[in-house]
């Protein structure tokens, strides 16, 4: 018999993630029934609640505020101890004292997605109705939906317009929005790694995704919790495609090559003989331990549906007629995922609104996932951009 | 012979304080106030000079490096090409388009000029004059393709592929009906040379030409 080894089951970080879902560490806001979230769908989804962290100190005139945006499946913890993971938080390189994002500058606020896990409400948190987990009986939610959540949670902190929007990948998508939904909230933008629209491939790869899921018999139907299992190892297979799609060829021939894990020769089994089958066998497993599969669908769900274009007659140019907005765009060489050519796109739509754009293609050769990393001239630019944008701002360029 | 004054690499252009002479003279013809794109804004230094005047530029650069260079110093700044993007911007999106040094690298150049004058109210271009007595004499002493401080590439490996004299260029701006507000020739330091000279001394004396270009009436 060959010897077969699967994707490793979740640890005790399963049920601190459970319960983060409802009770999370981050500060929440609460909105009642009668402050609904209007959903694309048509539903009004009440009550509900947005779990956020902030950074650094909001100015006396509100002047200062910037909204992170995370990924698909990053969370609100961008520079602090993740509470499931014991790990820092995704953004550490970005944001922090005398970082790009800086806290001793900037006011830095992050809000776990509508439809995430970690404490803003979703498929796994409690539909109060009920008092049951949500499941699949939540409603499908798309970017515009996130971002109509995160202003209202902006008003509730009292901030008028926000100083700069940032995220990369889904967060970009978020940032987008904002800034072609409402404009003059958003004095600047910055886009990273992104699109206006996800395209063929990206929704083809987030639907094997979501059919690794469901053809997990662990899922349930979307009932895991009522049945005590979870989908690991559906989640982790959808986990390990996707995080192929995030770093590039060169990329994994630089870390893994073909290289043997602890073994000179190939076992012939099934054993993850090669370094590269480890490091993703290990990805799969270490992200179920922190996600909900079903929020994995919606999340994934949301990204497909984008397109800012479809919203505005299809052409993408009107969806920004006008703009104050300042923009900077930045897309990487190897990020064959959201490729450069759309964020050109995303360029040229905002040269034809005579928008104030600067656009920068970052030479790596680490994919996708190069704007979580630590790449000094990504980090130079945006620093600068955001320097430019706060002398414009009238911020100070001292922290207090 | 004129050996000498074969490429001195590394020598910059004439400075006046901080400012090369060629940008000082085109940032002196923009109104404050006005919006302007530079397109082959090369580290952005045309750029930071027009801020520091108060005018609202953007710029467009073929090179990576220079354009996040640029995107590094705050200025905005996209990756573009003068030949294929200019089509991307509206009519009259600008007051002032700027093509300084980069229409002989262009492959339309006419095409280029056109869309200038299309996208901005008003088109400021500068380019080195090829009928410069020393250009002139390279060729007719030498025998071999000119090369200058300004202009130091070899022939095989020069982005120069179109390159005029100022005598060309008022011509082009003839043809495609071109008004001339105003032309100033620069000589090898940098210093215009005086107005009321005849063309042909500008266009073996002038080592650049800069001109201030708008839209020709109708039915010329």
């Amino acid at each position: 018999m060959t010897n077969v080894q699967s994707i490793s089951s979740p640890s005790i970080h399963h049920e601190d993630r459970a319960h983060e879902a409802d009770h999370p560490t981050s500060q929440v806001v609460t909105f009642s029934v009668d402050q609904p979230l209007k959903l694309d769908c048509g539903i009004d989804l009440a009550p509900f609640q947005i779990a956020y962290q902030t950074y650094g100190e909001l100015n006396a005139d509100k002047s200062n505020a910037i909204l992170v945006c995370h990924a698909l499946t990053g969370d609100q913890h961008v520079n602090n101890v993740h509470p499931v993971t014991s790990k820092q938080g995704w953004w550490d390189t970005m944001v922090g004292p005398g970082k790009p994002l800086d806290t001793n500058l900037y006011f830095i606020i992050c809000s776990n997605v509508i439809g995430g896990c970690m404490g803003s409400t979703g498929p796994a948190s409690t539909n109060p109705a009920t008092g049951k987990l949500w499941g699949l009986d939540f409603p499908i939610i798309t970017i515009p939906d996130m971002v109509r959540a995160q202003t209202m949670l902006i008003d509730r902190l009292g901030i008028d317009t926000l100083f700069c929007v940032v995220g990369g990948s889904m967060g970009g998508m978020q940032a987008l929005q904002w800034t072609a939904a409402y404009p003059k909230r958003v004095f600047s933008t910055l886009a990273i790694a992104c699109s206006t629209r996800h395209s063929a491939q990206n929704i083809a790869f987030h639907e094997l995704g979501r059919q690794a899921v469901m053809a997990d018999p662990d899922w349930r139907g979307g009932r895991y919790f009522d049945h005590d299992t979870h989908p690991h190892r559906g989640l982790g297979v959808a986990r390990m495609a996707a995080h192929i799609t995030y770093l590039s060829d060169a990329a994994l021939h630089r870390k893994f090559g073909r290289r043997m894990q602890d073994r000179e020769l190939p076992t012939f089994s099934f054993d993850a003989d090669f370094q590269v089958e480890s490091y993703l066998r290990y990805q799969g497993s270490s992200f179920v331990e922190r996600f909900d599969a079903n929020s994995y669908l919606y999340l994934t769900r949301a990204m497909d549906y984008f397109d800012i274009a479809a919203d505005h007659g299809g052409v993408l140019a009107k969806a920004f007629t006008g703009i104050q907005t300042r923009f900077c765009v930045v897309s990487f060489t190897s990020d064959w995922l959201f490729p450069t050519s759309e964020s050109r796109a995303l360029v040229h739509a905002l040269n034809a609104s005579s928008a104030r754009v600067s656009f920068a293609e970052i030479e790596t050769d680490r994919g996708h996932d190069a704007f979580l990393l630590d790449v000094p001239e990504f980090f130079d630019i945006s620093r600068a951009f955001l320097q430019s944008a706060g002398k414009a701002r009238g911020l100070k360029e001292t922290g207090g | 012979m004129q050996q000498q004054t074969l490429p001195l690499t590394g020598v910059e252009p004439h400075r006046t304080a901080d400012a090369r002479s060629d940008h000082l003279l085109v940032a002196e013809m923009v109104q404050r106030g006005s919006k302007v794109l530079d397109v082959g804004c090369g580290d952005g230094e045309l750029l930071q000079l027009l801020e520091s005047r108060g005018i609202d530029g953007r710029g467009i650069e073929l090179s990576r490096a220079g354009v996040n260079r640029c995107v590094a110093k705050g200025l905005a700044v996209v990756q573009g090409d003068a030949d294929t993007d200019l089509v991307n911007y509206p009519d009259d999106a600008f007051d002032y388009v700027i093509l300084s040094q980069t229409l002989q690298a262009t492959r339309q150049p006419k095409v280029v000029l056109e869309n200038l004058l299309r996208i901005g109210r008003r088109a400021i271009v500068s380019f080195p004059n090829f009928g410069f007595w020393r250009m002139r004499l390279q060729l007719l002493v030498g025998g071999h393709m000119p090369r200058t401080e300004n202009l130091p590439a070899t022939w095989y490996d020069t982005p120069n592929i179109h390159f005029c004299t100022i005598k060309d260029f008022v011509q082009l701006c003839d043809e495609i009906n071109v008004k001339m507000e105003r032309a100033v020739a620069l000589d090898l330091y940098g210093r215009p040379l005086r107005l009321n000279l005849p063309w042909w001394f500008w266009n073996m004396f002038g080592e650049q030409g800069v001109f201030l270009l708008s839209r020709g009436g109708e039915g010329k």
